[in-house]
């Protein structure tokens, strides 16, 4: 008998019954909610006569809708904010949830949250009506996006009728080279592969430059999964992955603790364990990246030109992205001059993410007319840096530093940057009016968006090193 | 749950684009209220309207030609539906008319909602759906195509077979309550979780 991959291994744990030859009952450990989705998953539920099942296996954050500017409230930027933060709140009172509110030092990105407080964990089946749930694989869980029907679902029953995914391994072996990132990685593969690469596949993330990766990039390049069209992505809990794990709020202790970490240790695919397909990146090729069109497969090295169209992606579909961005083939990437900066989002807010921009900021000032943000990911996040000295950094050379939330990451109507205004961003969708009605985005690393805020054009940071 | 789906004859409303995601099919700015519901007129705001937050009728998107006003089946490109996991694409779709989606691929967590919502998600290969949208083109209303669920086929002037799995297949067939479906096993469940937690207590909170 071959052996089984990490995600079969998950599987036939959480397998409470075959549906039929493709779909599986499976146990659902961790629901997430949030303001956008949370309220109405649960009125829903309440009014077709459904209680939720484990409420302590649930938690809720307000991360979506809520405002990220000092003094904030439950009123909003975003018309008709405030009735998904108070519908939440109500739910989550009505149904014993714990929920991580304003003001609360939990608060914060749900996908910040979560790891940060050992609420996701090596080997859980975790799922939250947000599609950078992919995120949280990089932990060694089972961890999905899904959409309010599934919510309730989970919450009602506890477990969740899957159709089985296929596997995929990237085995990324080599080095990455100097300034360059788990976001570049996890660009360039989307850019190699298509935004359809993964298109039914449950992509594990091995090789080299994983196993010596630190655990905060590791989410970083599972938070674009989503992007690549996968089911989710999952790495393999590791040493570091344990170690990462001491101490945190929700994790086990004492025995407990022993018994789940030798359990974690097995959560590996086994060496000859077979994949449905396979990819392989050479680490050494992966260059700095930048997005340069409306989708994040539209994507290349910084100091390269916008491409031209081929026939294989689709023309049209190439000639609309270059109108909608104002760029044209040919044109060095590095010349495109910038309105505004933004770090932050599920992909890039962790402290490690803003000591990396904080690095590149120290001792200058971003260029006249530039608008530059910071949102740490959690209020722990925004707590650690400012102990670090990270806020003065960021406030000397110009930035906004923000309360811990999505922000601008996309526009819901309140909070925006400008029409055919070009943003550098952390964040991983450069989607037509993403983070505003006609805003220009260009997706990149927190070192990208520092430099260039600096010099007020799309930068390689090592350019300023 | 959705009404029951076998088979539709209808207009085809061709939008033959890639990668459209759920910002696309319904912007974050148009969903306004705590509610499933009152979504459909921000279907495709972005394209559909002169300008952002109106409501004028933008002249060139296809949904707003006479020829497609009564459009219930959308044909469009690969990766149907990427992006944002909002449920508010489908619902959005659903409360607007359309009962079919024809692409060559969808998102999977948008493809779960729609199974939920009631809308079929009908893979075909791109160069049968570019044939479809000619064919429809030259005359939209007097050509509808006809989807059969039961026999997984998709008819205009050929036919085309589809594959769907048995699961959603039936969801859809027969308007089913997954939920209802999934606590008829509630006694099993209980056992499982019960046999669980003694293996990872950790998982129990």
């Amino acid at each position: 008998m071959t052996g089984l991959t990490l995600f079969e291994k998950l599987w036939r744990q959480h397998l409470v019954a075959d549906v039929d030859e493709s779909s599986g009952l499976l146990l659902i450990d961790r629901i997430l909610l949030h303001e956008r989705t949370g309220g109405v998953a649960l009125r829903s539920l309440a009014e077709a006569g459904h209680r939720v099942m484990a409420p302590g296996q649930v938690f809720a954050t307000m991360d979506h809708v809520v405002d990220t500017l000092p003094g904030r409230s439950d009123v909003t930027l975003m018309p008709t904010g405030t009735a998904f933060i108070t519908a939440l709140r109500e739910e989550a009172n009505a149904n014993a949830i714990r929920l991580f509110d304003i003001g609360d030092p939990g608060q914060g990105i749900v996908h910040v949250i979560s790891p940060e407080q050992g609420i996701v964990l090596p080997g859980l089946t975790l799922v939250c009506a947000d599609s950078h749930t992919c995120t949280q694989g990089a932990l060694g869980a089972l961890a999905w996006g899904i959409g309010s029907s599934e919510a309730e679902h989970a919450l009602a029953t506890g477990t969740l009728r899957v159709r089985k995914p296929k596997t995929m391994r990237v085995t990324i072996d080599g080095t990455l080279g100097t300034g360059v990132t788990a976001k570049d990685l996890a660009l360039f593969l989307l850019a190699r592969f298509g935004a359809n690469g993964a298109r039914g596949h449950i992509v594990e993330f091995a090789g080299e430059v994983i196993r010596a990766m630190p655990i905060e990039a590791r989410m970083t390049l599972c938070n674009l999964a989503t992007e690549f069209s996968a089911f989710s992505a999952i790495i393999a809990p590791d040493d570091s992955t344990i170690t990462y794990f001491e101490g945190r709020r929700f994790a086990p202790t004492g025995e407990e603790w022993d018994r789940a970490a030798a359990m974690w240790r097995t959560f590996v695919s086994d060496a000859d364990a077979v994949f449905d397909a396979e990819l392989a990146i050479d680490a050494g090729e992966v260059p700095v990246m930048v997005t340069w069109g409306t989708n994040p497969e539209q994507a290349t090295a910084i100091g390269g030109v916008v491409p031209a169209g081929s026939e294989r992606r689709g023309a049209d579909a190439h000639a609309r992205s270059l109108a909608y961005m104002a760029i044209e083939p040919g044109q060095p990437l590095g010349q495109l001059a910038i309105d505004a900066a933004f770090i932050g989002s599920c992909t890039n807010s962790r402290l490690s993410d803003l000591q990396r921009a904080a690095a590149i900021l120290r001792g200058r000032h971003v260029a006249p007319g530039i608008r530059a943000i910071c949102v740490p990911g959690s209020t722990e996040v925004k707590r650690q840096a400012e102990a670090a000295g990270l806020d003065a950094v960021f406030r000397a050379a110009g930035f906004e530093w923000r309360e811990s939330g999505c922000s601008i990451c996309f526009f819901a109507g309140g909070e925006s940057f400008g029409a055919e205004e070009r943003v550098i961003s952390t964040t991983n969708r450069n989607f037509e009016s993403r983070q505003g009605p006609m805003t220009r985005t260009h997706l990149a690393s927190p070192e990208v968006v520092a430099a260039s805020a600096i010099t007020g054009r799309i930068t390689d940071p090592r350019e300023l090193i | 749950m959705a009404a029951p789906f076998t088979r539709l004859s209808a207009v085809a409303a061709p939008l033959l684009r890639d990668n459209i995601d759920t910002d696309a099919i319904i912007p974050s700015r148009e969903m306004r209220s705590v509610s499933k519901t009152g979504l459909s007129g921000g279907l495709y705001a972005g394209w559909r309207y002169t300008a952002i937050g109106g409501r004028e009728p933008a002249p060139g998107f296809v949904l707003n030609q006479p020829d497609f006003a009564d459009a219930r089946i959308l044909l469009s490109g690969a990766n149907f539906g990427c992006g944002s996991s909002r449920e508010h694409a489908a619902w959005a779709l659903a409360e607007y008319g359309f009962r079919v989606i024809v692409a060559p691929s969808f998102n999977p967590i948008f493809r779960g909602n729609c199974v939920r919502n009631g809308i079929v998600p009908v893979e075909l290969p791109a160069d049968a759906i570019a044939r479809l949208a000619a064919w429809i083109e030259a005359a939209p209303r007097d050509r509808p195509l006809t989807v059969d669920l039961e026999r997984r086929t998709v008819t205009g002037p050929e036919s085309h077979a589809f594959a769907m799995d048995d699961e959603s297949r039936q969801m859809l067939l027969h308007g089913l309550d997954p939920i209802g479906l999934t606590l008829r096993d509630r006694d099993s469940i209980a056992a499982f979780r019960a046999r669980d937690a003694t293996q990872r207590p950790w998982a129990y909170l």
